[in-house]
């Protein structure tokens, strides 16, 4: 069943993608994942995540201008669709509803 | 769908060390495989890390991630479906090269001859090394353990001497083995050399059979077709035989549980094993059980145990799965140290090998089955590369001297839209339909050369049957693509090159003879070859003629050596002297001078200087007509006069050489009679010098040599010395007076001279393989030039008639033409002549310690050979040209 369920890499991809609001490529998503995560994130993985997500409707893309960086190659920018703010608006209240669970946050004592 | 992806070529970007691209060959796959949707995001991805890459690591590193950001991103996303258009161009393409090729094939039938019958002769030679390898690579493949087993080895090395590594290995070593080091599996110790008469009823069969353990059949995987493996071999007096000996002496009945007697012993059949594939190093007759060995030879005879009996014996064992032999290599050697400790003067190292390398491997000594060495198959198979080279000289050379007709040809395609990736394809396939329509020819070629070289020699038939396989005719299909490729890529790299616009707007300014030196290099490289093979050749067919006839220091003539098989040789004798074309009969244990060797250890207390020596000399036990026989000439002394039993020798006759290693009597022939040396621990008196001879063959230096006295030799000869004009006749004789003495076994006889010859069988095949090659690698050279001198003077009709009308002399022109090609053949003879002499003065003859001197015809031979083949192949063509009328060559454009 596509375009419902989020894994928990693509949930960070679509919030970075998000979070960079206009300027959304591949490798500023690479970046922001690394330094949000601490962990080295692949860029391999971030375009195989970005192509299955675009499959499921979560993200658009569009190509940009061309600019005498990246070897005259266009960046291709991708923003979140309605679908995919519904599907991080569901995984946000589906966290919240399981943290209001939580008795007590006696979480505390044992971290 | 783009066939070809030309990339935009992207501004490039200034740093201040100028312009840093990625690596360009992985730009090119990236754009092939990747999808075009998606192609140029990941381009500029992988350039933005690319160039973050080299601020911070480097040029060279970032290259190399590069590199592998663009295999790692080979992913089901991001490549394209291959989709049914691109299929379907792909092989109207080729089927267009086809149509092409076709074309050009039937347009110049000359160089299409020559360039196929090029091919297809070499490639039949390179089918040949590669069946051959195939065959030898799949020895030992029938055991189900094949990469695990291991044979232990020896390395056998007086203090003295250097190391000798030998395949056998001593049975303590096995059962050291077995007791002391764990990391293997299972070990069989098996034995060589059971050789007897088997009897059943009446009916007796000569039989060559081997001991083997119990554990025989957990490390090989012999079928047995009858019987149990694990206990065929158990019990002492067992006895397996092959299916095909069983039905020798059994017929059609069931052999198991029946008895076979050797001598005085029964011996009962408990297993039946398939007949021995060719493709195994170890064959065999028949099996007996190791614990016969212990009741038999081995009996009451405590050295045969010893960690020095290493001379018949043979362990091999599995190691288990997924290990590795080091360790098991480093606990043999901690045995060889801990039994060496008990040895003087002598060490015995045990080592492995892996079971796929014995037959294709370092020679051992004592080796069991045929084997090669990987010299022989480089050898052959550099044979065969020189003349397929040769042969894609001649395809590369004619391909670009037409170039001209071909031209306008790519021009045109180029024009109508072909990017040079398409003309490199186009030439590339046209060479390898080439080829692979040579690899049909060659095919049949091939079918009768595999006669010829199996005929060549016993030992390559018993080797090697290149039998064909599916298997091996794909790896045919491989070297002819392979080929083609080699042959091809240089006109075709030429074709995709050509400048489309300048050849069709004006085609004389197309330059006909560009790469012309590269042609001239080919030709003198071909023809540098074919001298080096004719001059080897006929170097190497005089030496060997030499070592035929070389004065041996003794006479062969007319001796008839017959092998006395275990019989009484007394009653033999006395049959033979009874013939009365047989001139002299005497006996000898060796047959000399045909490589095979004895040796022994003499002492020697100098009486003078009081010094103890000893040192190891070759040994032949005679009888006392054997000096006579064979004309040996004595120094001083005389032949032996006692003539004592077995047991009682007291006297020893000598060469020069053993008086010059001791210094006996300041090697005073005359003196040195009567001096005494020990042998065995028993006094020996010199009885007789005798002149130096060869007891080896020419490779080896004359060395110090012993003559004893004994009649009693079971496994020796009888030397017969016919004196008749009726050979056959005479050969009856002996065969009957044989016959009286043995009933069993058929006579072995061979005359002197032919046993010398077989002992240089090596070179004769090797002077026969190069005389071959030299021959195929003559035509294909000449067929080469041959095609040049036709281009040549064909392009050049209308400069020769034009000279011809001003007025230039047939012979003139005839030296215009052949001018170029005559230097070329010089450089090559000034190349190749030089280099044959310092190969064999350097290099070959070197290995032989006896040898004739290399002569000047043995040089000019050849040379005069090809001047005489290039000069009626150039005169053909050009005196052509030179009389063709020139009116007509002009009037027709």
């Amino acid at each position: 069943m596509k375009g419902t369920n989020l894994g928990e890499f693509e949930e960070l991809v679509l919030l970075c993608i998000a979070a960079l609001v206009s300027d959304a490529y591949s490798v500023a998503i690479c970046d922001e994942l690394s330094k949000h995560t601490g962990r080295t994130v692949r860029l391999g993985i971030v375009h195989a995540v970005l192509s299955r997500l675009e499959e499921k409707g979560l993200v658009n893309s569009r190509l940009g201008e061309a600019t005498s960086t990246r070897g005259g190659k266009r960046k291709r920018f991708y923003e979140v669709t309605h679908a995919g703010k519904a599907a991080l608006l569901k995984a946000k209240e589906a966290r919240e509803a399981l943290w209001r669970i939580i008795p007590g946050f006696n979480l505390e004592g044992s971290i | 769908m783009r066939l070809f992806n030309t990339t935009p070529t992207s501004p490039h970007k200034q740093t201040g060390k100028g312009v840093i691209e990625p690596p360009r060959l992985a730009q090119r796959l990236l754009a092939w495989y990747c999808r075009t949707e998606i192609l140029e995001d990941l381009q500029g991805d992988l350039y933005e890390y690319f160039d973050r890459n080299v601020e911070t690591k480097g040029i060279t590193r970032a290259r190399l991630i590069y590199w592998i950001d663009v295999l790692k991103f080979f992913r089901l996303y991001t490549v394209r479906e291959p989709s049914f258009t691109t299929f379907y161009i792909y092989i109207i393409m080729i089927s267009s090269y086809f149509k092409t090729f076709k074309r050009s094939l039937v347009r110049n039938k000359l160089f299409s001859f020559i360039n196929i019958f090029g091919l297809a002769v070499s490639i039949s030679v390179g089918l040949l090394v590669v069946a051959f390898l195939v065959d030898l690579r799949s020895y030992d493949d029938l055991h189900a353990k094949k990469d695990r087993i291991y044979r232990v080895v020896s390395t056998y090395q007086l203090s003295t001497q250097s190391p000798m590594e030998f395949a056998s290995t001593s049975i303590k070593a096995g059962k050291r083995i077995r007791e002391a080091i764990t990391g293997f599996e299972d070990l069989t110790i098996i034995r060589t050399g059971f050789y007897g008469d088997a009897q059943v009823g009446d009916n007796y069969l000569p039989l060559n059979a081997t001991w083997a353990d119990e554990s025989f059949f957990k490390v090989f995987s012999f079928p047995l077709l009858k019987g149990d493996p694990a206990t065929a071999l158990k019990e002492p007096y067992s006895l397996i035989l092959t299916e095909k000996t069983a039905a020798k002496l059994f017929g059609h009945a069931e052999a198991l549980g029946k008895t076979v007697r050797f001598d005085t012993v029964n011996y009962v059949v408990t297993g039946v094993a398939a007949d021995v594939s060719k493709f195994s190093h170890l064959r065999f007759e028949a099996l007996v059980s190791f614990s016969t060995v212990d009741a038999t030879v081995g009996k009451g005879d405590p050295g045969f145990y010893n960690w020095t009996n290493i001379w018949q014996n043979y362990v091999y064992l599995t190691l288990p799965e997924n290990t590795d032999s080091q360790t098991l290599t480093t606990n043999l050697a901690g045995l060889s140290v801990q039994e060496n400790k008990a040895l003087k003067d002598l060490k015995i190292d045990v080592g492995l090998q892996p079971l796929k390398e014995i037959t294709l491997g370092k020679s051992l000594s004592n080796s069991v089955g045929p084997t090669m060495k990987p010299t022989v198959i480089y050898f052959l198979g550099g044979l065969a590369l020189v003349i397929i080279l040769s042969a894609c000289f001649n395809y590369m050379n004619l391909s670009i001297a037409r170039a001209l007709r071909r031209a306008r040809e790519v021009g045109i395609r180029k024009i109508i839209g072909a990017p040079g990736s398409h003309i490199f394809g186009q030439f590339m396939s046209e060479s390898v339909f080439t080829a692979l329509l040579s690899l049909f020819f060659a095919f049949f070629f091939f079918l009768f050369l595999r006669k010829q070289f199996l005929n060549l020699d016993t030992h390559v038939s018993d080797v090697a049957s290149l039998e064909l396989s599916f298997k091996l005719i794909g790896y045919f299909l491989v070297l002819a693509v392979s080929v083609g490729i080699v042959a091809g890529f240089f006109p075709a790299v030429f074709f995709s090159r050509i400048n489309a616009l300048q050849v069709v707007k004006d085609h004389s300014k197309f330059k006909v003879f560009r790469h012309v030196n590269i042609r001239k290099g080919l030709i003198v490289l071909q023809y540098t070859l074919s001298l080096i093979f004719i001059a080897t050749t006929i170097i190497g067919y005089r030496q060997y003629k030499g070592f035929l006839n070389f004065d041996l220091g003794f006479k062969t003539e007319n001796i008839l050596n017959i092998s006395l098989q275990n019989n009484k040789s007394d009653l033999l004798i006395k049959e033979l002297a009874e013939i009365p074309t047989v001139e002299a009969v005497s006996r000898s244990a060796m047959v000399t001078s045909v490589g095979s060797m004895q040796g022994t250890t003499i002492k020697y207390i100098n009486p003078k200087y009081k010094t103890k020596d000893s040192a190891m000399v070759s040994l032949n036990v005679i009888d006392g007509n054997y000096l006579p026989l064979h004309q040996h000439k004595f120094v001083a002394g005389s032949n032996f006069k006692l003539r004592p039993k077995t047991g009682e020798e007291s006297e020893i006759i000598v060469n020069e050489q053993v008086l010059k290693r001791f210094n006996i009597a300041e090697q005073n022939a005359q003196k040195a009679v009567g001096e005494q040396v020990m042998m065995d621990n028993k006094n020996l008196t010199i009885v007789g010098v005798v002149k130096d001879f060869h007891y080896g063959t020419m490779e080896n230096k004359i060395e110090p040599v012993v003559f004893l006295y004994s009649t009693e030799m079971p496994w020796g000869s009888a030397n017969v010395k016919i004196k008749t004009n009726d050979l056959p006749a005479t050969m009856a004789a002996i065969e009957n007076a044989w016959r009286k003495i043995d009933k069993v076994h058929p006579i072995k006889a061979e005359f002197y001279d032919d046993q010398i010859e077989q002992a240089y069988g090596q070179f004769e095949v090797m002077i026969k393989v190069i005389g071959f090659i030299s021959f195929l690698a003559i035509c294909i050279a000449s067929l080469g030039l041959f095609g040049m001198v036709v281009f040549t003077t064909e392009t050049r009709l209308k400069e020769i008639s034009i000279r011809k009308v001003l007025g230039a002399t047939e012979g003139g022109l005839i030296y215009l033409l052949s001018k170029g090609f005559l230097i070329l053949l010089g450089i090559a003879a000034f190349i190749a002549l030089p280099a044959t002499y310092i190969l064999f003065d350097k290099v070959v003859l070197t290995k032989f310690a006896y040898h004739l001197p290399m002569q000047v015809y043995e040089f000019l031979l050849p040379l005069l050979v090809l001047m005489v083949l290039a000069a009626i192949l150039i005169g053909s063509q050009t005196l052509k040209a030179a009389r063709s009328n020139p009116v007509k060559n002009l009037k027709t454009e």
